[in-house]
């Protein structure tokens, strides 16, 4: 607590440092072993794919977590016990990708949130306490004013305000978890001169970032951490895109990439004439289609699936797949933008509409959108085709169990029977129900979102060559938004977004694993050979 | 080896399923239990109400009586039991049962039975009785669909303000002498039936029967239990919901009509006055109507309502001290509610 009494040694000592962190979850083993260290005036890049275990390390970094084995030392001294947040935010402070700001308090209350100075009697001092977040504010170059509600900021000057909480508890060690994954471009350049500010000064930062670009524009530093194990860590001079890469992903999944590549070859089979007569299979037009609300954000995205057309849309947590194929779906309505299949034009965010044009819609997450818990199995399947199967408008069971019966079996669901409540299903073949709801309407497109998601590899591989199967047969068009690249593999082209925007699009099978992830990342394709 | 591992799936497949089955035949079975949750109770309590007073079992009590007094209750509890189905919660039921009636009313009769003088055809009455259950219902379903507020704030305010209309338009009068034909439903009886019973009977039955096999009731089901899932399946959502407030106030109004007939004037203080929300709400919970959404029947729905007839039926025939009479009532729902739930466990969305 006492920083500036400690004369300051001419090799600077690690401001943070982690040795052989080992944490487990259930049967899940987050990290085996890792040990870095941060030092002052450096900023170290950390990065890897989901799922290597970084927000676990930056949680116990933070103090939320213990580690089931390892030490985490701050100035050379042993971590406060956990539980003693105040103790750790003195030490090491953390700003999470979402804000942890309070909307309803003013800058200068948040930044001393917990912390007010106070008068005698505990009344909290009010001027004192506005002139120190000026003052703070005005040591670093930040132009926010301390008496602005902070309901009012933008994304960007809240992080400003929770820096500002950081540095104004002394703290000279920061966390930024992906900083820049709710900024525009010209936000993140400030961003950044604000980093090297801090930076000079001396304080020790860990920058936790999917872009790759970033991480080679900021830091200094890179550490990769893959499957739970810390595999580089390098000043980012001796560190080339590629190896980068490499290191991410991993040698055996590069061939991994090979087997799939070549199931893609073998499992479709060759195009047949379509079922369908040529008036019904529809080309679905997206034109200019943009969202600009929080968290999401979509600018001025234009594509065109062929009828037959199997597209795959990909790219990192928010740029923008996930939200394009919901807004093709009339799950969502955009800002700006039109969504044309054939002739028609789809009214914004009505998803029955769109249901009617002929769109199946496999939502992202089952468990809130994909089935109704306490229904049966052949209910939720037929739940798209009730005005179809209903005579008056009444559905007998009979007929609806006809209809879910051979989609059932198609997709080999394993349930007690068709009148079973969906809740009783295993994820696997919850999903199935999911599915199985999507091609009940006989769509003329099917908008697909991580359709494999947390279902076993053997399901996985059946989903997929079902989908597969059902477009070559019946000529349907697929859109499938995933950021599991396996399941790009039954696509005949994918587009790749970055921030909202068409980044790149690899234009034909077999699709480049290592290419995808670069492009994923923001990274100009070069050697890739990207059309 | 993909031969080995074929069969191991299938292998498990088959375990998947058999254990499916066994767990699925003993969820029938306690299904059928909790459909008869009830059923029991009732017994016992006819068997102990025919101990205690020779005139409780009896024909003219059972049907003419209880069933006459339970009917209007019973129309306003499958109402509120659509409501309850699709997630949301009407308090505003009530006074639309004591509104709906008395604007009818105060348009029919002459000033002197504290008319405003219009002297309205009663068949005409009827119909503005229903459009203003139709128009309050369609209120609160616009302010809380399209107008996201929040039900139940919605409908509280609404229910203050429909009881305060009540009682202003008539200046805390109540209108009397109703015409034969405006009072037809709650006070006609076909043999020893009363026409009221028979016609909540019909509107249970008719309900039952549209939850379990209409598209739209199906959708109820859909919406109450993941609101998400059904839009994503394509279900017109907000338009089914607002659908559900406006028929749930229709069926409250008729309600309301129900009771005017069987007293032959519209007390001032009918519906939100006397509270009948809170037994509206007790029948349907007690019949195993879950306020979560999505989960309940109309079987379960009326046998909470036989149940809360005859409890206060049996009160009144064996002369329970009236300062009491509240207290025994709260003390018979709560144990109504603990014996359902133990018997009963969650009802099904059936």
């Amino acid at each position: 607590m006492s920083e500036p009494d400690i004369p300051a040694a001419p090799d600077p000592s690690p401001a943070v440092e982690a040795a052989g962190i080992h944490k487990r979850f259930g049967s899940t083993q987050a990290l085996r072993g890792v040990g870095l260290s941060l030092l002052p005036g450096r900023c170290l890049g950390l990065v890897g794919r989901n799922g290597a275990g970084k927000s676990t390390l930056v949680s116990i970094l933070s103090g939320i977590y213990p580690a089931d084995a390892g030490e985490v030392r701050f100035d050379g001294r042993p971590a406060p016990p956990l539980g003693d947040i105040g103790a750790w935010r003195d030490r090491i402070a953390t700003v999470f990708q979402h804000s942890m700001v309070v909307p309803g308090l003013t800058v200068a209350e948040n930044v001393f949130l917990g912390r007010q100075p106070r008068r005698r009697g505990g009344v909290v001092d009010w001027r004192r306490m506005r002139e120190q977040a000026r003052k703070v504010m005005a040591d670093w170059g930040f132009d926010v004013s301390a008496d602005a509600p902070c309901a009012n900021l933008t994304v960007e000057q809240r992080q400003v305000v929770e820096i500002t909480r950081a540095l104004a508890a002394g703290t000279r060690c920061l966390l930024l978890d992906e900083p820049t994954a709710a900024l525009e471009r010209g936000a993140v350049e400030r961003l950044f001169e604000h980093i090297r500010e801090l930076r000079a000064q001396g304080v020790a930062i860990l920058y936790i970032s999917h872009h790759l670009e970033e991480v080679f524009e900021i830091c200094t530093d890179v550490a990769v951490l893959r499957d739970g194990e810390l595999v580089l860590s390098a000043p980012l001079a001796e560190v080339s895109k590629d190896s980068l890469i490499t290191a991410m992903v991993g040698e055996d999944q590069k061939q991994n990439q090979q087997r799939s590549s070549e199931r893609a070859v073998v499992s479709p089979p060759p195009p047949t004439p379509s079922t369908v007569a040529e008036d019904q299979r529809l080309t679905l037009i997206v034109d200019g289609v943009s969202l600009l609300s929080s968290g999401v954000l979509l600018s001025g995205v234009s594509l065109t699936v062929r009828p037959g057309e199997r597209v795959g849309v990909t790219g990192l947590r928010g740029s923008g797949a996930t939200t394009l194929a919901r807004i093709v779906a009339g799950a969502l309505a955009p800002d700006a933008g039109v969504v044309r299949l054939g002739e028609a034009v789809l009214p914004p965010g009505d998803r029955s509409a769109a249901l009617r044009a002929g769109i199946g819609y496999i939502p992202e997450d089952r468990q809130a959108e994909g089935f109704v818990p306490l229904l049966g199995v052949a209910e939720n399947i037929s739940m798209t085709i009730t005005d179809r199967i209903a005579r008056w408008g009444f559905v007998s069971p009979r007929r609806r169990e006809a209809r879910a019966a051979p989609l059932a079996r198609r997709l080999s669901l394993v349930s007690a029977g068709l009148g079973q409540p969906v809740r009783e299903l295993s994820g696997g073949n919850q999903q199935k129900v999911t599915v199985a709801r999507a091609l009940a309407s006989d769509p003329v497109l099917i908008v697909a979102i991580t359709p494999t998601r947390g279902v076993d590899v053997a399901s996985k591989e059946l989903l997929l060559a079902e989908l597969d199967r059902i477009t070559t047969q019946t000529g349907a068009s697929l859109l499938l938004a995933s950021d599991e690249l396996d399941d790009l593999v039954i696509c005949d082209r994918v587009l790749v977004l970055v921030r909202g925007e068409i980044f790149t699009e690899f234009a034909e099978p077999p699709f480049d694993r290592e290419a995808l992830i670069g492009a994923s990342e923001g990274l100009p394709a070069g050697r890739h050979g990207v059309t | 080896m993909s031969e080995t591992k074929n069969s191991l799936t299938a292998l498990a497949a088959d375990v998947e399923a058999a254990l499916g089955r066994r767990r699925s035949r003993s969820a029938a079975a306690i299904s059928w239990i909790r459909e008869a949750a009830l059923l029991p109770v009732l017994v016992v309590l006819l068997i102990v109400g025919a101990i205690l007073n020779s005139h409780f079992l009896t024909v003219s009590n059972i049907i003419t009586g209880t069933g006459g007094q339970a009917a209007a209750l019973g129309v306003v509890v499958v109402g509120e039991s659509l409501v309850l189905l699709i997630g949301g919660m009407d308090l505003s039921l009530e006074s639309t049962y004591g509104l709906a009636p008395m604007i009818a009313a105060w348009l029919i009769v002459p000033v002197a039975a504290f008319g405003d003088g219009l002297l309205l055809n009663p068949y005409l009455g009827i119909l503005i009785l229903l459009a203003v259950g139709a128009a309050v219902g369609l209120a609160n379903g616009l302010l809380i669909i399209k107008g996201r507020l929040n039900g139940f704030i919605v409908t509280l305010g609404m229910t203050i303000l429909l009881a305060g209309i009540q009682d202003g338009i008539v200046k805390g009068q109540a209108p009397f002498n109703l015409p034969t034909a405006f009072g037809y439903l709650g006070a006609a009886n076909f043999g020893v039936v009363p026409v009221s019973l028979i016609v909540a009977v019909v509107l249970f039955v008719l309900t039952g029967l549209f939850l379990r096999y209409h598209r739209i009731g199906r959708a109820i089901y859909a919406i109450g239990g993941n609101r998400e899932a059904a839009r994503a399946a394509g279900i017109k959502v907000d338009r089914i919901r607002i659908g559900v407030y406006v028929a749930a106030s229709v069926l409250a109004a008729i309600g309301g009509l129900m009771e005017a007939g069987r007293v032959s004037s519209v007390a001032p203080d009918q519906g939100y006055g006397e509270g009948i929300i809170f037994s509206v709400f007790a029948a349907a919970v007690i019949g195993g109507v879950s306020l979560q959404g999505g989960r309940g029947n109309m079987v379960g729905a009326a046998s909470g309502v036989i149940l809360l007839g005859l409890v206060q039926n049996l009160l009144d025939l064996e002369n329970a001290p009236n300062y009491w009479i509240e207290a025994i009532d709260g003390g018979v729902i709560l144990f109504a509610l603990i014996l359902a739930r133990v018997i009963g466990g969650e009802a099904s969305a059936e």
